[in-house]
């Protein structure tokens, strides 16, 4: 499996975030994208997620289920969490689970990985930031898409948790997944750089 | 099919919790329909008369007020983003959310209406044909009020906006479901005339409205 963009230039209100971008991503890689605050690493993300239109340029997936869009095919970790703080942590992953579809997992066995049992009959709203970004990566494992699309996925998470996420995505990529991710900081797996915006 | 009934069971389950729209929505009701006979006097013949409108405006207000967190709650935190990538038909997700919404806090409304009717002295036929109205009425003002709650859903402020948007399209089910209950009240001519068309307003709205609604979503996201 490959995930490519090419000539993607993306325009934000009017203003050219990025232009001329190609990347390439194959299947059991993490492209770690790169740049100063502003530079378009989540607008990037969200042109592959199909959230954003590219105004020139075409992001294309060979190997996929030809049946399926990009965007079907992936998971997206955004700066917000998509938990309602009304549910408890076990009701919000439910739902996930059921809504994308497919043959979803245990939502028990999914919390436990991201070590948040203790804490799966508590409303998301008394999550701290740590745990409930920890939630959200709980969202990836309940159901199986091989594009992983992460927006600063170690933002909030203590060393441990870091060491286990960085586990979980191992475990995606030889699994066949591939993943992209907007960082600052190292992801504490091997990843290839795409470097957006100039220096930081 | 799953994919909705968990989506809707979802809607209900956060309207029903603590700081969900089910109840504020029923308060307000009451809160407009208790301050009417303080404002028009104790005159038991014209709180009678006026009682169909007074719920029927009680009611469209009502559902209005908890119907700009429709989408902006799900924009806000995050799960517009995933239900916009997921393989459901977003129009099918639309008409979901809003069938969530009218069984939550539509719903509630017409069970109140017979308490609420004995204050505006309606006896046992008129409240119950208001609220036969308001069973048929109510999932047009949801329908029509969602694609005002997709318009306004960027919005940081959209709930003035969307009562702007969403009221001169409720006008035509606000005059047939008081003309219905008036009819129904006076008995002078056939109740099945406003009724059908009252029935027909919503089951358009009910077509019309996800469409429109989910266009609006995909074109205002950015």
């Amino acid at each position: 499996m490959r995930l490519s963009g090419r000539n993607l230039r993306c325009l934000r209100g009017g203003r050219e975030v990025f232009a001329g971008l190609d990347f390439d991503a194959a299947a059991g890689e993490v492209v770690a994208i790169v740049g100063p605050n502003g530079a378009g690493k989540t607008s990037l993300l969200r042109l592959i997620a199909d959230l954003l239109t590219p105004a020139e340029g075409t992001i294309t997936l060979e190997g996929g289920d030809s049946e399926m869009t990009v965007a079907e095919q992936a998971h997206y970790l955004g700066h917000r969490d998509a938990m309602k703080p009304a549910l408890t942590v076990t009701e919000n992953l439910t739902f996930w689970a059921e809504f994308l579809g497919g043959a979803p997992a245990d939502p028990a066995a999914c919390i436990a990985a991201v070590g948040l049992s203790h804490a799966a009959a508590l409303p998301a709203g008394f999550l701290s930031a740590g745990q409930r970004r920890r939630l959200s990566i709980a969202r990836l494992l309940t159901v199986r898409r091989p594009i992983w699309l992460l927006d600063e996925p170690t933002a909030a998470l203590d060393l441990a948790s870091q060491r286990v996420f960085a586990g979980l995505m191992t475990e995606h990529l030889a699994t066949g997944g591939l993943i992209v991710a907007a960082t600052h900081g190292p992801l504490g797996i091997p990843a290839r750089e795409l470097r957006i915006g100039g220096e930081t | 099919m799953s994919v909705l009934g968990a989506l809707i069971r979802r809607d209900i389950r956060i309207a029903v919790r603590v700081g969900g729209g089910a109840l504020i929505g029923v308060l307000f009701f009451l809160t407009v329909v208790v301050l009417m006979p303080f404002a028009l006097g104790p005159d038991l013949a014209l709180l009678a008369r006026l009682g169909p409108a007074i719920l029927w405006l009680g009611a469209l207000l009502a559902s209005l007020l908890t119907l700009d967190r429709l989408f902006t709650a799900d924009h806000d935190d995050g799960s517009l983003d995933l239900i916009l990538m997921s393989r459901t038909p977003l129009e099918l997700v639309c008409a979901a959310k809003a069938l969530a919404h009218w069984l939550a806090a539509g719903v509630p409304l017409i069970v109140a209406t017979p308490v609420l009717g004995l204050l505006l002295n309606l006896d046992g036929p008129a409240t119950l044909a208001v609220a036969l109205t308001l069973l048929a009425g109510t999932p047009a003002l949801t329908f029509t009020g969602m694609i005002g709650a997709a318009l306004a859903v960027t919005l940081q402020r959209g709930g003035l906006l969307l009562a702007v948007l969403v009221l001169p399209l409720s006008i035509p089910v606000l005059i047939f479901g008081v003309a219905a209950s008036n009819v129904a009240i006076a008995g002078q001519l056939s109740f099945s005339t406003p009724f059908s068309i009252l029935c027909a307003l919503s089951l358009a709205s009910l077509v019309i409205g996800p469409f429109a609604a989910a266009a609006s979503l995909r074109h205002g996201l950015d």
